[in-house]
C-alpha cells in the first residue's frame, strides 16, 4: 500500500493534545493499549499524521517505527486527513456483483481523485470499503452517516449535488 | 436491576418478563400491541430510525402510549424488504415501510385493529386472509437456533433475554456440571467452529483445559472480526442477541478455567459495538459477569477490543497479535493457541455464531443438537444470502439443506428472469459452485469436496451477467490488498496471480499463462503461512474447474461471454433496427457515434454507426437506446 504524504499541514490544537494525553493515561496500564489509543486519537484528530504518532510514541515509550507500523497495517487508520464529506463505496462481494465497481469509477472521474485521496478544496474524500452489511440495499455507498442504496452510476450526480 | 445471585431471583425476572415477550412468541393477548422495528444495520441503512421517530409521534397523537410498545430489535433476516416492522400479537409483517405509511398504520391498525394490507409484505396477504411471518416461504424453510432471539427480543434489555431462558445455561454449568461435563456435552453435540475451518469446538476446549495444567492465566476470545465481504451473520447475532455470546463465553471460561475474555469486533460495525457495550454493562450490573457469579465464586470478566480493518485478523494467531497491540500478522503454529495464545497464555478462540449455539446445547442437550444436520456436520448454519437474489438477507437452515432450497425456496430465486450461473460460498477463501451441484447437501465436507468451503457463511448468488474470470480477479484484488506481507507465497504470489488474471481479462493472455496460473495456485496453497494465503487461490481454482470455457473464451477468442470485461467488449449498432433518432450520439461522451447514409427499410432517418477506434466502451449508448439497436459482444 502506498501512502502519499498529505500536502495539508498539521494543525493540532492544545486542547486536542490534552485530550490525547488523557486517553493515553487512561489506557496506560491496559495490556495491548496501542490499538485503543490510536483509535481514540483518530477520533480526536480525524486522522493520524506523523506528529500525532510521535506524541503517542513519546508518551507511551514505544518506538515511533512500531507506532507507524501499526498505523499503516490497518485500513481504518488514515495518515491523511479526510474530507468534510467522506464518501465510501462498498466493494464487498454482494455490492460488487451488483455493479458497485462502476459507482466507484464514476466517482473517481467526477471528483478527479483516486481512492484514498481528498479533493483539493478539502470537501470530499473517497474510499472503498468492504461490506458495511447493508447487502439488501446493494450496491451502496455512504457519505458520512448517510447511506445510499440500490444505486446506478446515473444517481451519482444527484447525490453529489446534495452536498454542493 | 439488582444483582442476581440465585436461580429463584433469575426465575423471578424470567416470570415477570415472560408475558412481555410471550405476546410476541406465542401470540398471547394482553391488550397491548408490540411493534417491533428492525434496528439492524440493513434496516437502519434504509431508514428504520426515522420510522421509529414517526411512530412515536403518531402514537402520542392518537393517545396510544399505554397500548403500544415500540421495540427496536436486531435483524429479522429479510433485509431486502427493509425497513421491516412487525406488529404483535397478530404477527403482521410490514415491509419497505416509509415514514408516510405510518399515520395510516397507527390509526387503522394500532388504534382500530385493522391491518393496512397494502403496506404488508405481499406474500403474507391472500385475499382477506393475512398470513403470519412464519408461514412465508422465506421463514417456513428455516430453523433458527443461533438466531432464535434475533428480531424477537430487544437486544438492549437483558430482562427480555432472561425471559427467553437467558443465563439459565450458565447457572446449570456453574451449579450442576463440572468443567469436564461441559466439555463433554459440547464434544458430543458435534458442534464445529462456524468461522470457517470447522474444527470441533469441544475438542478445542478440551485441549485448552488439559494441555497446560498449571497456567496462572487463560483466556477466552471471541472472533467477531467478520471480514469476509458479503457476510454479516456475526454482526446480526451481536446486534440482535448480544447476551447469548456473553453467556456462552462465560461458560467457555468455566470449562477451560479462564476468568478473562475478549471480544474482538470490527470497528466498522458501530451498532454491534454499541449493543455489546450495553450488554456487557448490564451483565456486570446483574452479576452475570464479575467476581462471584451466582454466588459460586466463579469469576469472569469480559473486555471489548475493536479491530481496525484487517481481514487477516480473522486468523486466530493474527487476531491475538492484534489484541496485544501489534500489526495483526499471523505466526506459524505450533505452538497452538491452546498452549500459547494471547499474551503467551493458553487461549481459545471461537466465532460469534459458534458461541450463539452453546447455551442452547447446554439447555437442550447434546443429542438434541446432534439430531440436526448431517453425519459430520451437526446443527444449523446461518448464511448471509446476497447478490442476484430476491430475498437478500439472513437465513438459518439445518446442515444438509441443499443450495437449491436456500436459493429457490427461501431466497425466492433470481430476479429479472435471469439464469443462475454460480453461488459463491466462503468469500475470498471459497469457491464458486455451478448449477450441477445445486442439489448437494451443504455441509463442511461436501463443500470442500466440490472445491469451495463453508467459510463464515457468505452466500453470494451470481447470474449469467457475471463474468467468472472477473469475479476471480475481484477476490484476488481483495487478497492482494489484505495480505499482511509476512510470507512470500502470499505477498508476491497473489500479486502475480492478480496480474495474470488482469492479462486474461484484457485479452492479452495465452493458454500457457493459464497453465502457469494453475501451477502458481497450487504452489501458494501448499506454501503460504496462514489460512488467508493457503485459501487465496480457491476462487481461481474453482472458477477454472467449472468455468474453464469462460477463461478460454477470454484467451482464445478475446471475448467475454458475460459482457463484463471492458477491454474485450465492442459495441455496434444493428443498422436495420436503428431508427436514426440520434439519442446515442448526443449522449456519447467520446463523440464516437455518427450518422451513416443508410436508411433501414421502414425507417425515416439514416442509421447511426459507432467508431470503434473512438469508443470508450462506457455503454451509455446501450442504456439510452429505446429500440434495442445496440449490441454488445
Amino acid at each position: 500500500m502506498a501512502f502519499k504524504k498529505s500536502a495539508i499541514p498539521f494543525s493540532g490544537t492544545p486542547k486536542q493534545e490534552e485530550q490525547l494525553r488523557e486517553v493515553i493515561n487512561r489506557h496506560k496500564d491496559d495490556p495491548g493499549a496501542l490499538m485503543p489509543v490510536l483509535q481514540e486519537a483518530q477520533e480526536i484528530y480525524g486522522y493520524l499524521p506523523i506528529e500525532v504518532q510521535q506524541m503517542i510514541a513519546d508518551a507511551m515509550e514505544i518506538p515511533l517505527e512500531k507506532v507507524y507500523g501499526v498505523v499503516t497495517f490497518y485500513a481504518q487508520f488514515s495518515i491523511n486527513p479526510k474530507g468534510k464529506y467522506k464518501i465510501s463505496v462498498c466493494l464487498g462481494t454482494a455490492c460488487y456483483v451488483k455493479g458497485s465497481g462502476n459507482l466507484y469509477t464514476k466517482l473517481q472521474e467526477k471528483l478527479g481523485i483516486s481512492g484514498g485521496e481528498i479533493t483539493p478544496d478539502g470537501k470530499f474524500s473517497l474510499d472503498a470499503c468492504r461490506c458495511i452489511g447493508a447487502c439488501g440495499l446493494a450496491p451502496v455507498l455512504t457519505i458520512n452517516e448517510d447511506v445510499y442504496g440500490r444505486l446506478t452510476p446515473d444517481d451519482i450526480d444527484t447525490i453529489l449535488a446534495k452536498y454542493n | 436491576m439488582n444483582v442476581i445471585k440465585t436461580i429463584d431471583e433469575l426465575n423471578a425476572v424470567k416470570a415477570k418478563y415472560a408475558d412481555v415477550v410471550g405476546t410476541r412468541i406465542e401470540g398471547k393477548e394482553n391488550g397491548v400491541r408490540d411493534v417491533l422495528v428492525c434496528g439492524g444495520t440493513g434496516c437502519t441503512s434504509s431508514g428504520s430510525m426515522k420510522i421509529i421517530d414517526v411512530l412515536k409521534e403518531e402514537i402520542k397523537k392518537n393517545g396510544l402510549e399505554d397500548k403500544v410498545n415500540i421495540i427496536k430489535t436486531g435483524c429479522f433476516g429479510l433485509c431486502a424488504l427493509g425497513p421491516i416492522m412487525i406488529v404483535y400479537p397478530e404477527g403482521t409483517f410490514y415491509s419497505k415501510t416509509e415514514p408516510e405509511h405510518i399515520p395510516e398504520i397507527v390509526e387503522q391498525h394500532l388504534k382500530n385493529g385493522n391491518p393496512v394490507k397494502k403496506y404488508l409484505y405481499a406474500e403474507t396477504v391472500n385475499g382477506d386472509e393475512i398470513k403470519s411471518l412464519n408461514e412465508t416461504a422465506f421463514y417456513a424453510n428455516q430453523h433458527r437456533v443461533a438466531l432464535r432471539n434475533c428480531g424477537v427480543i430487544s437486544p438492549e434489555h437483558v430482562e427480555e433475554y432472561i425471559a427467553r431462558d437467558g443465563y439459565q445455561a450458565l447457572y446449570k454449568c456453574l451449579t450442576q456440571l463440572t468443567p469436564d461435563d461441559v466439555i463433554e456435552i459440547i464434544l458430543n453435540s458435534g458442534l464445529r467452529g462456524r468461522g470457517g475451518a470447522g474444527f470441533p469446538t469441544g475438542k478445542k476446549w478440551m485441549l485448552a483445559r488439559n494441555l497446560v495444567k498449571d497456567a496462572d492465566q487463560k483466556y477466552v476470545c471471541c472472533n467477531a472480526d467478520e471480514g469476509d465481504p458479503g457476510a454479516f451473520m456475526d454482526r446480526s447475532v451481536l446486534e440482535g442477541d448480544p447476551h447469548t455470546v456473553i453467556e456462552a463465553m462465560a461458560i467457555a471460561g468455566y470449562a477451560i478455567g479462564a476468568n478473562q475474555g475478549y471480544i474482538y469486533v470490527r470497528a466498522e460495525y458501530p451498532i454491534a459495538v454499541e449493543r455489546l457495550k450495553i450488554a456487557i454493562k448490564q451483565a456486570e450490573e446483574i452479576g452475570m459477569l464479575g467476581d462471584d457469579i451466582f454466588g459460586t465464586g466463579f469469576k469472569f470478566h469480559l473486555g471489548l477490543r475493536l479491530g481496525a480493518g484487517a481481514f487477516v485478523c480473522g486468523e486466530e494467531t493474527a487476531l491475538m497479535t492484534s489484541i496485544e497491540g501489534n500489526r495483526g500478522e499471523p505466526r506459524p503454529r505450533p505452538p497452538f493457541p491452546a498452549v500459547k495464545g494471547l499474551f503467551g497464555k493458553p487461549t481459545i478462540l471461537n466465532n460469534v455464531e459458534t458461541y450463539a449455539n452453546v447455551c442452547q446445547i447446554i439447555l437442550n442437550g447434546a443429542d438434541w443438537f446432534a439430531s440436526m444436520g448431517t453425519e459430520k456436520s451437526k446443527g444449523t448454519k446461518v448464511f448471509a444470502l446476497g447478490g442476484k437474489i430476491h430475498n437478500t438477507g439472513l437465513v438459518e437452515v439445518p446442515m444438509g439443506t441443499t443450495l437449491r432450497t436456500v436459493i429457490d425456496d427461501i431466497g425466492g430465486g433470481i430476479p429479472n428472469g435471469k439464469k443462475f450461473k454460480a453461488a459463491q460460498t466462503g468469500g475470498p477463501s471459497g469457491g464458486c459452485i455451478p448449477a450441477q451441484h445445486l442439489d448437494i447437501p451443504i455441509d463442511y465436507d461436501n463443500l470442500i469436496a466440490i472445491g469451495s468451503m463453508m467459510g463464515s457463511g457468505g452466500l453470494i448468488v451470481m447470474d449469467e451477467d457475471n463474468c467468472m474470470v472477473d469475479i476471480a480477479k475481484f477476490f484476488l484484488d481483495f487478497t492482494v490488498d489484505e495480505s499482511c506481507g509476512k510470507c512470500t507465497p502470499c505477498r508476491i504470489g497473489t500479486k502475480r496471480m492478480y496480474e495474470m488474471l488482469e492479462k486474461i481479462t484484457k485479452g492479452k493472455a495465452t493458454m500457457e499463462d493459464l497453465d502457469k496460473l494453475e501451477k502458481l495456485c497450487y504452489y501458494i496453497k501448499d506454501n503460504a503461512l496462514c489460512g488467508l494465503g493457503q485459501t487465496a487461490p480457491n476462487p481461481v481454482l474453482s472458477t477454472m474447474r467449472y468455468f474453464r470455457d469462460e477463461y478460454e473464451a477470454h484467451i482464445k477468442e478475446k471475448r467475454c461471454p458475460a459482457g463484463v470485461c471492458k477491454s474485450l467488449l465492442s459495441f455496434s449498432i444493428v443498422k436495420d433496427k436503428c431508427v436514426g433518432c440520434g439519442l446515442c450520439a448526443r449522449n456519447c461522451p467520446a463523440s464516437a457515434i455518427s450518422r451513416t447514409d443508410y436508411v433501414a427499410p421502414g425507417k425515416k432517418l439514416a442509421a447511426m454507426v459507432i467508431d470503434t477506434q473512438k469508443c470508450v466502451k462506457c455503454g451509455v449508448c446501450m442504456d439510452n437506446c429505446k429500440f434495442n439497436a445496440i449490441s454488445k459482444g
